[in-house]
């Protein structure tokens, strides 16, 4: 059924039919509706799920591991601020290699206090082991939302996905819900290999000796290599169940170009049709939307730049002291290729600054005409 | 046709953020790509608020504020000068104001079509809000239907009994009296363009 919703209603409705079992949350502004809308499907009997109000970020993850730990499918969601409470727990979770999901809506930190957009609170989650997605629009956000527990729960790590604060959280727009005999048919119920069960009594995550702690990060590393072919093939999956198509990576016009702008998350809608407009005018540029963060498509996204002359990056998001945090992984991605491209690192829209069409062509014009890349530009 | 762009100013409490997403799925039964979203912030009782609606016949990817919309909805009049409404308004575009007064009062929007309709009167005509505080964004969509044209006001009750919690029938029945009551001093120019008057 095709509906016009909100993406944070988006997120509910694909919790709900992904069959989650207990959802812990805190309300934080601007992911508040995501949770609020699974409270009333629990309330009113559409989904049979625990629902758990607790008193802090903090807790609804150590709650959702908890419940995960026992072998049912989890949710919860958060933002910013709760996101950084629960830093902590977001480790203990990939080491304990439970299948998580969570809705991240990116917003700034404070202070200056702002519930505005920006991803610097979940990329300064990027070493705790989850993996992470930044998604484009509301179908976008239902779709990755299956796509996560359907990766979570095969290489038993947890998944976090991540879409922009208001300008799809409060945004309504057209999205195609499935009916739940097909999403049951994309994913299947999930049959953990190892749980606490008082009839099978054992303990996990004790105290672990230098002689086997590295093996099970050594494992974590594996897996997550290996997620990137399983987010690969659950895209394909995605595809053949309803319709839609997700890579890791999505290119456009990127076959004969020499310049390329690299975006991720909203900010590629506005990218697409400032690409549009130069291409009209001939000027040779293609673009590059970077799904999956984490883990990082290396060699995926050396094959869409080597060659290039310019990647042009803007990023909604800052490491201080060094720059844009998706400008930085891709110029380590690029560092061992021959034929790389001059990346140009922009930082842009911080704090819910707009980013327009035409602020993102002015962008790519500049790195055109410039000889060389600047070391930051931050784009005030 | 191009892009659609559509501004809502209300005061927290009347509903303009309801409006914008109730004619979005109005637009969207008639088979348009649509977009809406309130101007992001903190909302509270009173102030002024901004929405936004977007339709057009292919996907929408433009994500930012609207700067130059084409249609203006005013669902308080004192907000006319002090939220500045017709900031960046296209030539040619319609204000829709919510008042008892006639078109001609507006006359400071002379470089615009304007339409008016009562919405305040209408909406406690059919008991929603109180006397203090009428909820008239249901009401004002009848209005937009009848000023602009661009949306059928068959679908826009649709949407209404569809996407309104509490009283649909009454906020379905305001629309239909908002549109008949519609007064427009100057045609919007798009509604002999659809044929619709």
């Amino acid at each position: 059924m095709r509906k016009v919703i909100m993406g944070n209603h988006a997120a509910s409705h694909a919790v709900r039919l992904a069959r989650a079992q207990v959802i812990a949350a805190y309300p934080i502004t601007p992911q508040t509706q995501i949770v609020e809308e699974l409270s009333e499907m629990c309330a009113s009997g559409q989904l049979a799920a625990k629902f758990l109000k607790v008193e802090s970020e903090h807790s609804a993850m150590a709650s959702i591991i908890a419940a995960s730990s026992t072998g049912v499918r989890t949710f919860t969601a958060t933002s910013s601020q709760g996101l950084a409470l629960m830093h902590e727990l977001l480790h203990w979770a990939s080491g304990a290699r439970l299948p998580l999901v969570m809705v991240n809506v990116n917003r700034a930190l404070a202070a200056g206090w702002n519930i505005w957009t920006e991803q610097t609170d979940s990329l300064a989650q990027r070493d705790t082991g989850w993996c992470q997605l930044y998604v484009e629009d509301n179908q976008e956000v239902l779709d990755t939302v299956l796509q996560a527990y359907r990766v979570a729960e095969q290489i038993a790590l947890p998944v976090m996905v991540c879409y922009d604060a208001f300008i799809l959280s409060h945004t309504y727009e057209p999205v195609d819900i499935p009916d739940q005999d097909r999403v049951d048919a994309f994913l299947p119920v999930f049959s953990p290999t190892r749980l606490l069960d008082p009839l099978n009594p054992c303990s996990f995550s004790a105290l672990v000796q230098p002689e086997h702690y590295m093996e099970m990060r050594y494992r974590i590393q594996q897996s997550m290599d290996e997620a990137i072919g399983v987010f690969r093939t659950a895209g394909e999956e995605l595809h053949r169940h309803f319709g839609r198509r997700y890579g890791n990576l999505e290119t456009v016009a990127t076959d004969d170009a020499e310049v390329v702008l690299v975006t991720a998350a909203s900010m590629t809608g506005p990218a697409r049709l400032a690409v549009r407009k130069l291409r009209a005018e001939g000027v040779p540029i293609g673009l590059l939307k970077v799904r999956l963060f984490r883990p990082f498509p290396t060699a995926e996204v050396r094959a869409a730049l080597a060659g290039k002359k310019k990647a042009i990056i803007v990023d909604r998001n800052i490491s201080f002291g060094k720059g844009g945090i998706f400008a930085d992984e891709i110029r380590a991605a690029m560092s061992n290729v021959d034929e790389r491209p001059k990346i140009f690192g922009y930082v842009a829209g911080l704090g819910g600054r707009d980013i327009t069409p035409a602020f993102l062509e002015a962008i790519a014009r500049e790195a055109l005409e410039k000889e060389d890349p600047p070391e930051l530009e931050m784009k005030l | 046709m191009a892009m659609v762009e559509i501004r809502f100013h209300g005061r927290g409490g009347q509903g303009a953020v309801i409006a914008g997403k109730i004619l979005a799925c109005a637009l969207f039964k008639e088979g348009k790509w649509v977009q809406s979203f309130p101007m992001f912030g903190v909302e509270r009782r009173g102030a002024p608020v901004t929405a936004f609606t977007r339709f057009d016949e292919e996907k929408i990817f433009v994500r930012s504020n609207i700067y130059e919309p084409d249609h203006v909805v005013v669902l308080d009049q004192t907000l006319i000068q002090a939220a500045n409404v017709t900031n960046g308004l296209k030539a040619g575009g319609c204000v829709l104001v919510n008042s008892p007064q006639a078109p001609h009062h507006f006359s400071t929007l002379d470089r615009y079509a304007v339409a008016v309709v009562d919405a305040s009167r209408i909406a406690l005509e059919h008991r929603l809000g109180s006397r203090s505080a009428p909820i008239v964004n249901t009401a004002i969509l009848g209005g937009f239907a009848r000023a602009t044209g661009l949306v059928s006001i068959d679908a826009v009750v649709a949407a209404i009994v569809e996407e309104v919690p509490v009283h649909p029938e009454a906020n379905a029945s305001a629309a239909r009296a908002a549109f008949e009551a519609t007064a427009i001093a100057v045609d919007c120019g798009l509604v002999r363009a659809v044929g619709t008057t």
